[in-house]
C-alpha cells in the first residue's frame, strides 16, 4: 500500500510538470500583448514597453518563464501577479474560490443523493417502467446543454413562476445558489445514475449476491451492503473525475446565474490575455485532479477488498 | 467452427490467403460477423435506434441540403417582421410558424440553415479523435511496457486540463473562427477519451487465442494489429465516439455560446441561442428554438451510441 502510494506520486510529476507546461505553453502562444493592453489605445514608446516586459519577466524564453514560475509556486506558494492591475493571482483566485467550491459542493451532493438514488431504483427494477422513465430522463437531461438548462430554469422558475430570483446577489445565499447547483450538477447526476443501474444490475446477477440471498440476510442488508458497495467502483470513479469538470462547468453556470466565482475570472483572463491567472487556475485544478484519481484508487480497495495494491 | 461455404466473403477470404493464418482470419470473420450481425439484429428491433437514426438521416439530409426545406433566406431580416410575427398561438400556421429574430429574420430558416454547422463540427471531431485516439491506444495496449508507459503519461498530460477550459484558451489564439479552427480546438483534448478506451479493449483482445495462433503462425505486427486486434478492439470506441459526438455538438454550441466559437455571420444555434439570451425576457422562443434542435440532435447521438451500446454487450441489459 505504501509503495503503491509513493509510486503514484512519483508517477504524478511528470505528468504535473507535463500538464502546466503545456497550459503555460498554449496562453502565452496566444497572440496579443497583454503588456501592450495596459496602455490601452494611446500607445507607448517603445522602451517604456521593454522595461515593463523585462520587469515582468516576459522577454525570457519560453522555458525560463516556465521554470521561473513553476519554482516561484513550489518554493513561495507564489502564483504571480495579475499584469493588468498588478493583484496577485492566490489573492485573486482566494476571493472567488471559495464561492465556486461552494457550488460545486452544493453541485456534488445533488448529484451523490439524486444519481445513485435514481440509479439504485432503475437497477432494482431493471427493464420495467420505473427503469424506463429513470432512461428516458437522464437521456434527456445529458442532451441538453448547461446553459440551455441553465436558461430555461431561469426562464420557468424565476421569469414565469417568479419562485427564485434569476441572480444571484454578493450574499451567495444558500437558497439562491440552489438553481445554479441544481444546473451545474443535473449533467452529472445523469451519468451517475446510469452508472449506478448498469453497475447495479450487472452485480444483481453475481454469485455472492446469490449467497447473501439465501443465508437469509434482510433486505437492506443485501441491497444496502452486499449490492450497493459492491457497485459503486465506476460510479467512485466517475465522482472522481467530475470534480474538475465541475470547476471548469462553473464557467457557463456562474455566467448565467452571475456568480462572483472562478468562472468569470476564467472568461475574463482568457479574453484579457492574462496568461499568470489562467495558468495559476489551471494548475490548481491540475493538482486536485491529480489528488482525487489517486484517492479513488486508494478507495477501490475499501470498496472490494479483492482489490489489493503491492 | 467456421464453415468456408456458408457465404460467399468467406470463400473470398480463403481463396485471396490460402495460407496458414487462414484458420484463424476465418475464425475471426466469423466472429465478428456474427457479433455485428447479431447487434444488427437486436438494433432493429431496438425502438431507441429506430427513432436516433430517423432523426440522423434527417439532420444529415437538413444540413446538406438545406434549401429543400426552407426558400427563406437565414440572413436577410425584415425587422418589423420581429413584431409581428411572434410565435403566439394565433400566429400559429401564418406566416413563419417559428417567429422572427429580433432582426426579423425567419427562426425557422436559421434553424435549418444553422444544422449544417453543428452536424460539421461533430462528424470532424469525431473523426479526427477517433484516428488519432484509436492509433495512441492501439500502440500503447499493443505494445504495453515503456510505450504504453510513454504514450499514457502524454494522454494523462492532455487529460488532466479541463476540456472546456482548454478549448477556450486554443479558440482565443485564433482571431478568425471557421469550422477547421473550432474542430482543432475540440479535438486538441478530445483525443484522450477514446485513447483509454482502445487501450484498454486493446489490452483485453491481444490475449485472444486467434491473435496468439497468428503470431505463432509467423503473421506481422502491422497485420495483426489491422486485421486480428483492431476489428475486435472497435466496438467500444464506436460507441464511446457515437456519444461523444452528441458531446462534441454541445460543446461547440457552448463556445460558440460563449463568444468564443463561431461567430457571426456564420449561421449556427450556439449564435442564435446566445443572441436570443439579450431578448428571453420579451422573446423567448428566439432562445428556444435553436436550443430544442440543439437539444434534440445531441438526444439522437447520444441514444444511438446507447443502442449500439445494448446491442454489442448484452450483459448491461
Amino acid at each position: 500500500m505504501g509503495r503503491y502510494v509513493a509510486r503514484r506520486l512519483l508517477q504524478m510529476i511528470p505528468v504535473f510538470l507535463g500538464t502546466t507546461f503545456l497550459i503555460f505553453f498554449m496562453v502565452y502562444s496566444l497572440p496579443g500583448d497583454p503588456v501592450l493592453g495596459l496602455f490601452g489605445d494611446k500607445g507607448v514608446d517603445p522602451a517604456t514597453l521593454a522595461a515593463k516586459r523585462h520587469e515582468l519577466g516576459l522577454d525570457l524564453p519560453i522555458w525560463e518563464q516556465y521554470w521561473n514560475y513553476m519554482t516561484n509556486i513550489i518554493l513561495h506558494f507564489d502564483f504571480g501577479n495579475q499584469i493588468r492591475n498588478g493583484r496577485p493571482v492566490t489573492e485573486v483566485l482566494g476571493d472567488a474560490f471559495p464561492i465556486t467550491l461552494q457550488l460545486a459542493a452544493m453541485a456534488f451532493v445533488f448529484e451523490l443523493v439524486f444519481g445513485i438514488g435514481l440509479g439504485v431504483i432503475a437497477g432494482l427494477k431493471a427493464g420495467r417502467l420505473a427503469d424506463n422513465a429513470i432512461l428516458i430522463f437522464t437521456l434527456l437531461i445529458i442532451s441538453i446543454p448547461v446553459f440551455v438548462l441553465g436558461y430555461i430554469i431561469k426562464m420557468v422558475f424565476a421569469f414565469q413562476l417568479e419562485w427564485i430570483e434569476p441572480n444571484v446577489s454578493n450574499d451567495q445565499l444558500f437558497s439562491e445558489m440552489l438553481a445554479p447547483a441544481i444546473v451545474l450538477g443535473g449533467l452529472s447526476l445523469a451519468y451517475v445514475a446510469r452508472l449506478t443501474r448498469t453497475s447495479m444490475a450487472e452485480n444483481l446477477r453475481a454469485d455472492y449476491m446469490r449467497t447473501a440471498v439465501a443465508k437469509g440476510l434482510p433486505k437492506s442488508r443485501v441491497i444496502g451492503v452486499h449490492l450497493l458497495r459492491n457497485s459503486m467502483i465506476p460510479v467512485v470513479t466517475f465522482l472522481g473525475t467530475d470534480i474538475g469538470a465541475l470547476m471548469g462547468g462553473a464557467v457557463v453556470t456562474e455566467g448565467i446565474f452571475n456568480v462572483k466565482g472562478i468562472g468569470g475570472v476564467i472568461y475574463e483572463s482568457i479574453s484579457r490575455r492574462e496568461g499568470t491567472t489562467i495558468v495559476g487556475l489551471v494548475t490548481i485544478l491540475v493538482i486536485v485532479y491529480l489528488v482525487t484519481s489517486l484517492l479513488v484508487d486508494l478507495l477501490y480497495a475499501v470498496l472490494d477488498p479483492r482489490i489489493r495494491y503491492a | 467452427m467456421p464453415d468456408v461455404t456458408k457465404t460467399a466473403p468467406a470463400v473470398e477470404e480463403t481463396a485471396a490467403t490460402p495460407s496458414a493464418p487462414d484458420t484463424a482470419t476465418a475464425a475471426k470473420q466469423d466472429k465478428a460477423r456474427s457479433l455485428w450481425g447479431d447487434a444488427w439484429a437486436d438494433l432493429r428491433r431496438n425502438p431507441y435506434f429506430l427513432v436516433s437514426s430517423v432523426l440522423i438521416v434527417l439532420l444529415l439530409l437538413i444540413s446538406a441540403w438545406p434549401t429543400l426545406f426552407t426558400s427563406a433566406s437565414p440572413t436577410t431580416g425584415d425587422l418589423v417582421k420581429h413584431y409581428v410575427g411572434k410565435p403566439e398561438l394565433g400566429n400559429i400556421g401564418s406566416e413563419g410558424w417559428l417567429g422572427y429574430d429580433i432582426q426579423g429574420r425567419s427562426v425557422y430558416a436559421r434553424l435549418i440553415h444553422g444544422t449544417r454547422a453543428s452536424i460539421a463540427v461533430g462528424i470532424l471531431v469525431t473523426l479526427f479523435v477517433t484516428v488519432v485516439g484509436g492509433i495512441m491506444g492501439m500502440l500503447a495496449g499493443y505494445f504495453g511496457g515503456i510505450t504504453d508507459a510513454i504514450l499514457s503519461r502524454i494522454t494523462d498530460i492532455f487529460f488532466g486540463i479541463p476540456f472546456l477550459l482548454g478549448a477556450m484558451v486554443v479558440l482565443q489564439a485564433f482571431t478568425e473562427r471557421t469550422t477547421m479552427v473550432v474542430v482543432f480546438a475540440l479535438a486538441f483534448l478530445g483525443w484522450t477519451q477514446i485513447t483509454r478506451v482502445m487501450r484498454g479493449a486493446v489490452i483485453t483482445v491481444k490475449q485472444a487465442d486467434y491473435v496468439h495462433a497468428a503470431k505463432a503462425l509467423g503473421a506481422g505486427t502491422v497485420r495483426i494489429l489491422f486485421r486480428h486486434i483492431l476489428p475486435n478492439a472497435v466496438a467500444p470506441v464506436i460507441v464511446v465516439a457515437t456519444i461523444a459526438l452528441g458531446g462534441y455538438i454541445s460543446a461547440e454550441a457552448t463556445l460558440s455560446y460563449l463568444g468564443l466559437g463561431f461567430a457571426a455571420p456564420t449561421v449556427s444555434w450556439g449564435v442564435d441561442i446566445s443572441a436570443g439570451v439579450a431578448a428571453i425576457r420579451t422573446s423567448p422562443h428566439i432562445l428556444l428554438w435553436p436550443s430544442i434542435m440543439l437539444s434534440l440532435t445531441v438526444l439522437a447521438f447520444i441514444m444511438l451510441g446507447e443502442a449500439v451500446r445494448n446491442a454489442l454487450d448484452p450483459k448491461l441489459r
